[in-house]
């Protein structure tokens, strides 16, 4: 099983994660004076790229924190984040 | 006849002349002809009247039908690999039209219908098999889900019904329906007109149909860019040439957003792996299609012999078409689960295609902000049973220029003016 480096606990069995889908989108900063579009493209659309992937994971089996991580989406393959310990792949 | 050698005349063959001498190599005159080709591999041309990339299922079916109803055959189908080599090969093969709302059981149901006619419009064996579905209950929420959707699919003219435990076990006798199991089978949803189908044979009957209408199949052919003049798709970009286009249509299943990317289109698709798996060859025990959300899996046995199984997409966006293990693990108990006697068998193979996920488990289809180009994507996890419905209306939306009215309430347009159609669980939806 591919093993993903949580910042805050290092390397730990995929099954420990939630994925959160794209990193960087914000909330809008006033809502209500999005048009229909735009607040669809906030609710609804989001990157689906092929390579490399900015995302949004949860450690939610271990310490149930939130973090970044960068993955390419062909190999499954994790970058090492910056500044943390451990390996991700 | 055998549709993997259509040439070739096993049971007719003369005794006295062997194809294959044992121990040594055959002379060449004893060799069997090589069968006939079931279609043409053409260059492609410079310039098409339709140009639709993706040669899966929906691609070959739409050429067929734009060909048969319409008579349009200056078309060519672009495939950045081999003809339906991706989800058409990998899919679980499951057909039926039990969906809740009126949109999708409308466009499964005309795909249905289409299916029981299929194997004498294309002339070639397609193995089609309506031996029913069963979709099990196994919570009273899940009942009370199951005895609406029935209700739904009645008032809709789908074939439908609520049986119980005991009739679950008489339809298909290897369910354990004993109440002592974790998550008891309360009941299910039975659609009698489902059924499964060899998908390699479907996909090379439209494909035969296509070509020997005068459609070219063009294959190894990736689209790498489009041409645009104005709020018009003037062509395609292709690892073998520019190729001019009339219509373009998007049929590319998980990869769509890769090319709308290149158009500036945002679609809410997103790609992930889903992954099947087959037992070795078993003797005839399962006669149904069994498929559980709650005990999550679904099953069928192959005309061949094997048990074919799918279950849940993995959790993140992936193009490399495999998953991981522990989906496959889970896959397994939990049909180990549902059917005792499938502990005995032994996993032969898995494999993952990549779905295209919506947010509201309906399909995309139709319109684009180019005039001239057409969407047909986000079928998910349950897209093999609409191929030749999807194909018809694709194809009638091509040559009207207007979507088909079965396809129009799957507008890109729904997720701003919040007309979802939402099928998450509704439908049965193993997802």
């Amino acid at each position: 099983m591919q093993l993903i480096a949580c910042p805050f606990c290092g390397p730990r069995e995929e099954v420990e994660f939630t994925y959160g889908g794209q990193a960087g989108v914000a909330y809008p900063e006033d809502p209500a004076a999005l048009s229909d579009d735009q607040w669809a493209h906030y609710v609804f659309f989001r990157d689906n790229t092929k390579g490399r992937f900015a995302e949004r994971w949860n450690h939610s089996h271990g310490c149930r924190r939130w973090f970044n991580a960068v993955r390419d989406t062909v190999t499954y393959c994790f970058e090492k984040p910056a500044g943390t310990t451990g390996t991700a792949s | 006849m055998s549709p993997r050698t259509p040439g070739s005349n096993r049971s007719g063959a003369d005794a006295s002349t062997p194809h294959f001498v044992r121990g040594g190599r055959p002379a060449s005159d004893q060799l069997p002809d090589h069968p006939d080709f079931l279609w043409r591999n053409p260059e492609p041309k410079k310039s098409y009247d339709v140009v639709i990339i993706g040669g899966g299922g929906h691609g070959l079916a739409t050429a067929h039908y734009l060909a048969k109803n319409h008579g349009i055959t200056n078309v060519a189908v672009l495939e950045k690999g081999w003809l339906a080599g991706g989800n058409m090969a990998r899919n679980t093969t499951i057909i039926r039209s039990n969906y809740l709302w009126d949109e999708s059981s409308a466009i499964y149901e005309h795909s249905l219908k289409l299916w029981e006619g299929l194997e004498e419009d294309l002339g070639y064996p397609i193995l089609f098999s309506q031996r029913g579905v069963l979709n099990l209950a196994h919570s009273l929420q899940d009942v009370r889900d199951s005895v609406r959707r029935v209700e739904a699919n009645k008032l809709n003219g789908v074939d439908a019904e609520w049986v119980d435990a005991d009739e679950v076990r008489k339809i298909c006798p290897i369910v354990n329906t004993s109440a002592d199991i974790r998550y008891p089978v309360l009941g299910a949803t039975y659609q009698p007109r489902a059924g499964i189908a060899k998908h390699d044979y479907v996909a090379w009957g439209f494909a035969r149909r296509a070509s020997e209408a005068g459609i070219d199949l063009i294959q190894g052919c990736e689209v790498t860019g489009f041409t645009t003049d104005g709020d018009r798709v003037s062509g395609v970009q292709t690892a073998l040439g520019d190729i001019a286009a009339g219509q373009v249509l998007l049929c590319a299943s998980g990869h769509t957003s890769v090319l709308t990317d290149m158009l500036g289109i945002r679609v809410p698709i997103q790609s992930h792996p889903l992954q099947a798996l087959v037992s070795e060859l078993l003797e005839p025990v399962h006669p149904t299609i069994v498929m559980s959300n709650a005990v999550h899996v679904y099953v069928s046995q192959a005309h061949k012999g094997e048990l074919v199984m799918g279950a849940g997409v993995d959790s993140y966006n992936g193009f490399g078409q495999r998953g991981a293990f522990h989906i496959i693990e889970r896959q397994m108990a939990a049909a180990v689960e549902l059917f005792p006697v499938f502990a005995r068998a032994h996993l032969l193979r898995s494999w993952g295609g990549i779905v295209d996920t919506t947010p509201d488990a309906s399909p995309i289809v139709g319109r684009t902000p180019y005039e001239n180009l057409f969407l047909n994507c986000g079928w998910g996890t349950g897209g093999f049973k609409s191929t030749p419905g999807i194909g018809w209306c694709l194809a009638d939306t091509i040559a009207h220029g207007e979507p088909h009215p079965y396809v129009a309430p799957f507008a890109l347009d729904r997720f701003v003016t919040g007309a979802l159609v939402d099928e998450h669980g509704a439908a049965a939806v193993a997802h």
